[in-house]
């Protein structure tokens, strides 16, 4: 082997691919969520939701056939009392699944004593690691698609129609953006996994971080945004920057990020995620959809957003497993 | 390449201040089974770990199979079996799946994995309850179970902790003639344990740990021989004068202490095996020589006396 001489500031050259059995560890994984009881639970939950709330939809929806063109994307947005539409399900639905699938995929193996044994086999932590986060990635989209393609079923059979080409499109962005959605959590319930021994507490944090975003965050977001921007003398201006700051800091949640994506995805009509003024809207025909290019530009940022925050949250719960001692 | 199939020189490990292995220098050879003793901290899980690479050594060389266990990570993890000191399986998945998994680590897959499942399983015994799930497996089976599992990649080196923990003497000794067979095969084995007499049963060669370094190393009688001078104990029974006994006795050369134990039973100390020279001399002070049969010094003594010993010399 030639002797490469390298700088003695360079990182330890390991040797190999960090990947070394990854699909090994990915197909485990799914396999172990698609058996798990609590997978079973959970896809009960989801199908009777996605059932119940298109069902009620759908009969909300009957008596407007024809007149709407994008009657397929309200499946998801409309709600009929008591039942709220399946996109407001959705935005707890997801990352309890998520959380579920993670919040013991690290410290799980070390309760029982598998973690050191499948180390000693050739492969880097790198590749477990990814491994369980693929594998419980794959099992949430597949999950989420299996959702998908039921509630399109149902829409065909109970409204007699077929869904137009941008209808498909549409909701194919907002299922990709619900998948990402859920990573986030993912990686939220994954780095807990890391840092606490008990799944339990791990679970109990995961759902703690999620609690604070879905329930204290927007109540914050304002209570900093009248410190950050306050209303002196009540100028337009300065009530535009308040809401403004406001609206920055709430879409530090990924909640707000999803949610803004999905209403602009889902409802063509959707202009702006910010805050609109009059002057802003002159020219436009109110009421009048965008096409999908206009939607998915308005959303770019958000739906980045989240695939950042997943890669970030991964990239911290990489750090702390590689620093961990293994010692079962 | 080196000889040695491990070799640590001055191998050290500090968590915050705190030295578990210090200056380690550890030479396994080829075929041979070492074992490493020390009471509880004494560094033996630290010293596996980084023989592994599963932890970085703070300073010193490692070197296993003739590679540095933290550059060539997965050739020398394709090539050392690992069994930790309280083996884990997947509890829900059968003995059989647990094992498929690990084939398909070690980049095995197909027919070829399934044939060398079977072979591992046949070899622990395991093959008839291979389909039920490890959860309802007893200690001794998970043990054979973690043997089956290191067998699947063909290791040149098995590193077993505490191995025989938790095991009846039944179970054991089966444990220990697997080692054995093992051994027979070619395969280099250190072990760590508490468990004296097993260590010495099964060991070649083994190192006595303390605080983090390894304070005496031999095989057994060597370590006798340092640490209470003497390494066989010749048990006599004579009829005779005990008098004239014990005098002839203590002109036997290489004998290193004489006693009368009771009756005609009398005990020569030694450096070595030196029951003919015994004999002789008993023969010719006229006594009729009734037994003779010789003991090696069993490790527990020598384990006792040593760490006696470190005490005495701590209180000074
Ligand atoms: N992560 C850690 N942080 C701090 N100290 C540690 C850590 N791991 C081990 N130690 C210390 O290092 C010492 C050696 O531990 P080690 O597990 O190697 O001992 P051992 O010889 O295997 O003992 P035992 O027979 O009980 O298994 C112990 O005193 C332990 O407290
Ligand atoms: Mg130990």
């Amino acid at each position: 082997m030639p002797k490469r001489s390298k700088p003695s500031s360079a990182p330890i050259e390991r040797e190999g691919s960090p990947w070394t059995g990854l699909w090994a560890v990915v197909t485990k994984e799914m396999a172990d969520h698609m058996t798990s009881a609590r997978m079973r639970i959970l896809e009960i939950l989801i199908v009777l939701t996605a059932a119940g709330s298109v069902y009620a939809a759908m009969q909300v929806l009957r008596e407007t056939v024809g007149q709407d063109p994008f009657l397929f994307l309200k499946l998801f947005t409309t709600s009929r009392d008591p039942l709220p539409a399946f996109i407001s399900f959705l935005v707890f639905l997801v990352p309890l699944i998520s959380i579920a699938l993670t919040f013991d995929s690290v410290n799980g193996e070390f309760n029982r004593r598998t973690l050191s044994r499948v180390l000693a086999q050739p492969i880097y932590r790198d590749a477990l690691l990814m491994g369980k986060f693929l594998g419980a990635f794959f099992t949430l989209a597949l999950v989420l698609t299996a959702i998908w393609l039921l509630i399109f079923g149902l829409g065909i059979v109970g409204l007699g129609l077929p869904p137009n080409t941008e209808e498909v499109a549409r909701s194919l962005l907002f299922l990709v953006t619900t998948i990402f959605y859920g990573g986030i959590w993912l990686a939220v319930a994954m780095v807990f996994s890391i840092v606490f021994r008990q799944p339990a507490t791990a679970a109990l944090a995961s759902i703690s971080v999620w609690l604070f975003f879905t329930v204290f965050w927007g109540i914050l977001a304002s209570l900093f945004a009248q410190v950050i921007s306050p209303v002196q003398i009540g100028t337009l201006t300065e009530i535009v920057r308040q809401t403004e700051t406001q609206l920055a800091l709430s879409r530090l949640s990924p909640n707000t990020l999803y949610a803004e994506t999905m209403l602009a995805l889902l409802q063509p009509t959707v202009r702006s995620t910010g805050l609109l003024l009059p002057f802003q809207l002159e020219g436009a025909v109110m009421g009048s959809p965008l096409p999908l290019r206009q939607s998915v530009l308005i959303i770019w940022p958000q739906f980045t957003g989240l695939i950042a925050v997943t890669i970030l949250l991964f990239a911290l719960s990489y750090v702390l497993f590689q620093r961990q001692e293994i010692r079962a | 390449m080196s000889e040695y199939v491990i070799e640590t020189v001055n191998l050290t490990k500090k968590y915050d201040g705190f030295t578990a292995v210090n200056n380690l220098n550890l030479r396994v050879q080829q075929g041979e089974v070492f074992g490493l003793l020390g009471p509880n901290g004494a560094g033996k899980t630290t010293t596996i770990l980084m023989l592994l690479g599963l932890t970085d050594p703070t300073s010193g060389k490692v070197t296993v199979l003739g590679m540095d266990p933290t550059r060539k990570t997965l050739s020398v993890k394709s090539k050392v079996g690992y069994i930790p000191d309280t083996v884990g399986f997947y509890d829900e998945l059968t003995a059989r799946e647990n094992l498929i998994y690990i084939a398909k680590l070690n980049g095995l897959s197909g027919d070829s994995a399934y044939q060398r499942i079977d072979e591992v399983l046949a070899r622990v015994g395991l093959l008839d309850v291979a389909d039920q799930r490890v959860g309802t497996y007893s200690r001794g089976m998970r043990q054979r179970l973690g043997v089956a599992d290191v067998l699947i990649k063909q290791p040149q080196l098995i590193i077993m902790d505490e191995p025989t923990q938790g095991l009846d003497p039944e179970r054991a000794r089966e444990f220990l003639h697997m080692i054995r067979s093992l051994k027979e095969e070619g395969i280099t084995i250190l072990l760590s344990s508490h468990l004296l007499h097993q260590v010495q049963i099964v060991c070649d060669r083994v190192g006595l740990f303390h605080r983090g370094r390894m304070v005496l190393e031999g095989t057994v009688s060597e370590l006798a021989k340092k640490v209470l001078g003497r390494a066989y104990r010749v048990i006599l029974n004579a009829e005779g004068s005990p008098s004239q006994i014990l005098e002839a006795l203590e002109k036997v050369p290489g004998q290193v202490g004489v006693r009368h134990l009771e009756g005609d039973r009398y005990e020569v100390e030694a450096e070595k095996d030196i029951r003919p020279e015994v004999a002789r001399a008993v023969v010719q002070s006229g006594a009729n020589l009734l037994g003779l049969e010789v003991e090696a010094q069993s490790l527990d003594e020598i384990y006792a006396r040593y760490f006696e010993e470190v005490k005495h010399a701590q209180k000074e």
